[in-house]
């Protein structure tokens, strides 16, 4: 049992990375005031162009071990770069923020291919990701070695990094005080002098650049090959969003919690113990799990009041 | 009218961006348009196709649209779809019974099946004021993963393990009749359910007092309630039709345009559904014709990308473009505005009919994604 | 420099309506200065303007003789000028502190120092004798404290103008009180303070000058102390103002409503109103006095159907109706002029003759067989907004949020008069409303008790409970605190009641 533990957590986690930052930036957009349904489409956008800067690298200096890191850094700008038209349509336009968002998942997944095929012929990007490696003296350490520091990826500590940063920010400073005051009373904001626009663009691109490093991440280590598509990891970001009620630990989580029932439903068949339970079941505990948190917690959500809301500027 | 404008204007931006797109990737837009059109109009079997591409659209924009004027924002057609349509094969590859009767017990079953699928929500809103974009989203991919299982499980397909069985013939809507009258496309009888679905809509909406209490409840739950309507089961009945709606287009799409199912898909009808209903004002009659125009997209981009070199995804581009731009329809109306202002040399007036916003925006109070009971 | 601000010759118009037509405001320093008009008139606007919410279209504004733009709220907080408005602008889940130094934090490195901002918050608090507690969550203090928050929001960014804004719309009549001797110690603390109300009472307690706006223009500017509340409301309302209703006694006749000892649950789950017992009958308006939140919404909704009952009972014409559906109540004959039109009263985006049948389209000759009559409800709709003097655009087919407020209003009564029934609840019938509206409501809700229905009328503004009741039931902390006649009492009684004094200790 437990060797089946340590052999799949490294997996888990891998798993989880992607839609931890993803997650994470979900929360900067919605702590913000602003509901960001399109964190799939962010990632889709951010899995090509790391995929695509990262081979283009390749085929110019084949082997070049910075190749990644400029397709992660490219896939992170091109999120920000990207989120701009929903952070425009919700915030100028007073858009219907779900709807926009969906117009940001479609157009990514049509565009990437389009603009894949003109390059590839077909469709799809292959690239080459990163390896996982051991982590020197830390891996020998017994249980914890094993769990945390075998076959791991630098991608995981710098998330876990932002993610610690993330809390500080949003617990600890200014910004995150003011960022929290837009998402919750934008009107109050207002009136105390902050710019609320301003921290909606802020909070959106923050959430378009952390998704789509969530996207080339999940390139770079789980699939290798950017068709247009992750899977519904963006949205099963949105939900660890909520689950994990809209802080930063909650979404660690609940990231955490999802990447092992995935990790769990994809191996079931080959581990013979696990095989037990229908993978079906696996696959949707995510789903149906945050039905019941959403039922649990809709006299308590921590929901941020005015996510959704566009906002009227001097409206009393 | 205005409405009507509003939603040209967003087609004809979407074109435009399309076009920019293909020039920008080195291809001649005319041509492409061109072809694009041509793919989907040049003779009576592409005719045919286009509107048969079009009729999952007419079922699943209906289904958004009669959401949206309840006041709910579908956003799970696409699995009840799926749902639907896995109800419906079900019954086709196991019901011995004679066509008319076989054919009435799937349509049933794809309608039940996408109306449980959203009753979900539904339930989930009316008694927990949980948000239906966000259930519905999670119904989605339950119902993804559950095709992805039930189908190898339980309805392998003979060569492939990632499609259904192929349904009989008689178990499909095809009928060399109305095939024989599009030169062999294959159009099937789904038109004459959808062309059916769009009479009995606008019926319901316009005339009727369920019609009527769904909407009051949709625009303003609270004062629905105090004037005693039953709330809770308007939420639950509007999207119980609504997912029933979205069922059927699954069985127009999987048992009619095509005859099996295939696994590992999210379908985009479901999503276009959306673009449809705002594009249609969420009015029946405009929901058919926006269906009918991405159906002619969708059907022409084979032909397009046969005869050219660009990628068939610029089909799926433009109608992104055009959501984009019909969500943001505040540009669009201003722009109208302005238009209408240089033409007359006046102040536009104040009270326009307005179409259905999307839900959120009505009962005089902005609501949130979440909205939290405020107290 | 006698003035510290001057507000010249201000104009601010918005799609459709001038909100200011060329007033001029002028403050002098260490006064408290009324703003005085009615809803709608124009006050709120030109102090937004003022706090840089808005930007005037013309006209200069001095502060301390130089003139200004004032872009933004920032800059007006530079300036030394702070508001406090009417719908708190306070974060419910961020501590009292969290709220005060929003935009103004305290600390290095972009880092957030609680506990400095905490003690200043306390100085200030001692200071002024503004009661709060840095740590508490907005969510869990009162409305006062709330409203303390408010101020002592712009004595931290050393505020020397404060501008309330229909300050005790949310208080009790203590919190009033208290709040007149806050705004005297600000005062002689330097403080100059301007007043936006439509309250003449008072203004008379502590102004000591007052401008009078009506539709966007300055009618006058007046020294309070020599200046009638008669004369005032002339001002204001722009024609002699009867400040009693004309009506005949009440002739009561059989009981229509009886609450026996009726207990209700709130939304908190706490008791909100405990062993209610009253009668009204046939011919009377019976008044509900009571602060805000004391237990008048459970009432209403216990009554309607809206709000479940725990223990007690409600008998409507001998019948019991507490098992009963809101619908059914509605068609014994109960009818509901809500607290909220716009939210419960109205579905905005349905046209009016849709909003006149949404109780009983479900009836014949509405509808028949599931399908509605639609000449037929356009002419019942036609009659309503006729007879009830209902304005707007296109008449029936208007889109009900089109109209103005009192013409909702009128409509909401309209549709619940004209289903005649044995008792009539109106709740707040008047908030928000002009004086003309608020005459003709008054006279139509007299005119429906003297037609031989019941009427129950629940109103925070004790001036209209005391000149449109029969009798009075007084509401304190959810419990009956007494009823009187309202020929008999005064407001000094009612009030003592509203803050809890038992009747006998009141009544001479």
């Amino acid at each position: 049992m437990w060797n089946i533990i340590e052999q799949i957590f490294p997996y888990a986690v891998m798993y989880t990375i992607p839609l931890l930052i993803t997650g994470l930036g979900g929360l900067f957009s919605e702590r913000s005031g602003v509901v960001n349904i399109g964190l799939e489409g962010l990632m889709v956008v951010g899995a090509f162009t790391g995929a695509l800067v990262t081979s283009m690298i390749h085929s110019a200096m084949p082997y070049h071990p910075a190749a990644v890191w400029i397709g992660l850094l490219a896939a992170f700008v091109s999120g920000v770069a990207f989120s701009l038209l929903h952070a425009f349509a919700s915030i100028n336009l007073s858009a219907n923020q779900v709807i926009s968002g969906t117009a940001i998942n479609m157009l990514a997944a049509a565009l990437t291919v389009f603009l894949a095929r003109n390059i590839t012929g077909s469709g799809k990007i292959q690239t080459q990701g990163l390896r996982s490696f051991d982590v020197p003296i830390l891996s020998d350490i017994p249980v914890i070695g094993k769990l945390l520091f075998t076959k791991t990826y630098m991608t995981t500590w710098i998330v876990l990094l932002i993610v610690l940063l993330s809390a500080f920010v949003l617990g600890k400073t200014a910004f995150g005080l003011r960022l929290k005051a837009c998402g919750e009373h934008p009107h109050a904001a207002e009136a105390a002098g902050i710019n609320v626009r301003l921290m909606r663009y802020i909070g959106v691109m923050i959430s378009g650049g952390l998704s789509a490093l969530g996207g080339s991440i999940y390139i770079a280590t789980i699939s290798g090959e950017a068709s247009g598509s992750v899977a519904g990891l963006g949205f099963l970001a949105l939900a660890a969003l909520i689950f994990g009620q809209w802080k930063p630990l909650g979404i660690l989580a609940a990231t955490l919690f999802f990447g092992f029932a995935s990790t769990i439903a994809n191996v079931s068949q080959v581990i013979p113990s696990l095989a037990v339970v229908p993978p079906i079941l696996l696959k949707v505990f995510p789903y149906v799990v945050t039905l019941i948190a959403l039922v649990l917690f809709s006299k308590s959500s921590r929901a941020p009041k005015a996510a959704g809301e566009a906002f009227d500027s001097g409206k009393r | 009218m205005r409405v009507a404008v509003v939603s040209l204007l967003a087609i004809l931006f979407g074109l435009l961006a399309g076009g920019v797109l293909m020039a920008a990737t080195g291809h001649n837009p005319f041509e492409g348009y061109r072809y694009l059109f041509e793919g989907g109009l040049k003779n009576p079997e592409r005719i045919g196709n286009t509107i048969a591409t079009g009729t999952p659209l007419i079922f699943t924009g209906l289904a958004v649209a009669f959401a949206f004027r309840t006041g709910l924002f579908n956003i799970g057609v696409a699995g009840q779809m799926l749902f639907g349509g896995l109800c419906a094969t079900a019954v086709g590859l196991n019901l011995d019974a004679p066509r008319p009767i076989l054919l009435l017990v799937m349509i049933a079953a794809a309608f039940l099946g996408g109306a449980l699928w959203a009753v979900v929500p539904g339930f989930l809103k009316a008694k927990y004021n949980v948000h239906e974009v966000v259930s519905s989203i999670m119904m989605n991919w339950i119902a993804y993963w559950t095709v992805y299982y039930a189908v190898p499980a339980y309805f392998k397909g003979t060569y492939l393990e990632t499609e259904s069985q192929i349904l009989p013939a008689a178990a499909t809507l095809r009928d060399p009749f109305i095939s024989g009258l599009f030169g062999g496309s294959y159009i099937n009888m789904g038109l004459y359910i959808a062309v059916l679905a769009v009479i009995v809509v606008a019926f319901i909406m316009n005339k009727t007092t369920i019609g009527y209490e769904l909407k009051a409840v949709g625009f303003n739950r609270h004062t629905a309630e105090y004037a005693g309507i039953a709330v809770n089961r308007s939420i639950v009945l509007s999207m119980a039709i609504s997912g029933g709606l979205g069922g059927l287009g699954g069985m127009a799409q999987y048992a009619g345009n095509a005859n099996n199912m295939q696994i590992g898909v999210l379908p985009s009808q479901g999503f276009d559904g959306i673009a449809v209903a705002l594009l249609g004002a969420s009015a029946p009659i405009g929901v058919m014709l926006a269906a009918v125009f991405f159906g002619l997209l969708y059907s022409g981009k084979g032909f397009m990308s046969a005869m050219t070199e660009v990628p068939p995804e610029i089909a799926d581009s433009i109608i992104a473009i055009i959501i984009y731009f019909a969500a943001t329809s505040i540009l669009m109306e201003r722009l109208v505005s302005w238009l209408i202002k240089r033409r007359k040399g006046q102040r536009s007036k104040p009270e326009e009919q307005q179409p259905a916003p999307p839900p959120g925006e009505t009962s005089g109070k902005k609501e949130g994604l979440y909205d939290v009971e405020h107290h | 420099m006698e003035y510290i601000v001057e507000m010249l010759n201000i104009r601010k118009e918005f799609p459709g309506v001038v909100a200011n037509d060329d007033i001029t405001l002028q403050l002098r320093k260490g006064e408290i200065h009324a703003l005085l008009g009615e809803n709608g008139a124009g006050k709120s606007t030109l102090m937004s303007i003022l706090f840089g919410m808005y930007q005037a279209d013309r006209g200069v504004i001095k502060v301390d003789g130089k003139e200004t733009k004032i872009a933004n709220p920032n800059v007006a907080n530079r300036l030394g000028i702070g508001m406090v408005h009417q719908h708190f602008k306070l974060v419910e889940n961020f501590t009292v502190t969290e709220n005060i130094m929003l935009g103004n934090e305290i600390g290095r490195f972009g880092m957030l120092d609680v506990k400095t901002a905490a003690r200043k918050i306390e100085e200030l608090s001692a200071r002024y004798g503004l009661n709060v507690d840095p740590y508490a969550k907005i969510e869990d203090i009162s409305v006062g404290m709330q409203q303390r928050v408010e101020i002592i929001k712009t004595l931290y960014r050393d505020a020397n103008v404060l501008i309330l804004d229909e300050p005790t719309a949310v208080l009790t009549p203590q919190e009033i009180a208290e709040l007149q001797v806050i705004l005297k110690n600000l005062v002689a603390e330097g403080k100059s303070i301007i007043l936006i109300t439509h309250k003449l009472k008072e203004i008379k307690a502590v102004a000591d000058r007052c401008t009078v706006i009506r539709r966007g223009k300055t009618i006058g500017t007046v020294e309070v102390a020599s200046t009638s509340e008669q004369k005032m409301a002339e001002m204001m309302v722009g024609r002699s103002v009867a400040f009693k209703v004309e009506k005949q006694a009440s002739k009561p006749g059989e009981t229509i409503l009886k609450l026996d000892r009726l207990t209700v649950r709130n939304s908190k789950k706490v008791e909100g109103l405990k062993a209610f017992s009253l009668e009204v009958r046939a011919g009377e308006i019976v008044g509900i006095a009571g602060v805000e939140g004391n237990g008048q919404s459970e009432l209403v909704e216990a009554i309607t159907g809206l709000a479940r009952v725990e223990s007690g009972s409600i008998l409507f014409k001998g019948d019991s109706i507490a098992e009963l559906g809101i619908r059914q109540r509605i068609a014994k004959g109960i009818g509901h002029i809500p607290e909220d039109r716009q939210k419960r009263g109205l579905v905005l985006d349905y046209t009016l003759e849709e909003n006149m049948i949404i109780e009983n389209y479900y009836l014949p000759p509405f509808s028949k067989r599931g399908l509605l009559n639609k000449s037929f409800i356009r002419k019942y709709s036609e009659q309503i907004l006729k007879s009830f003097d209902v304005r707007s655009g296109q008449g029936a087919v208007s889109i009900a949020r089109s109209l103005s407020g009192g013409n909702q209003q009128k409509a909401i009564i309209g549709r619940e008069i004209e289903q005649n029934p044995a008792l009539l609840i109106a709740v707040q019938p008047t908030r928000g409303l002009d004086v003309g509206s608020i005459e003709y409501i008054h006279r139509r809700l007299i005119e429906h008790r003297d037609k031989g229905n019941a009427v129950l009328l629940v109103s925070l503004e004790l001036d209209e409970i005391l000149n449109v009741s029969d009798r009075i039931a007084v509401v304190n902390n959810g419990q009956l605190i007494g009823i009187v006649n309202a020929s008999e009492t005064n407001e000094n009684e009612i009030g003592l009641m509203m803050a809890g004094v038992p009747a006998e200790e009141v009544q001479t």
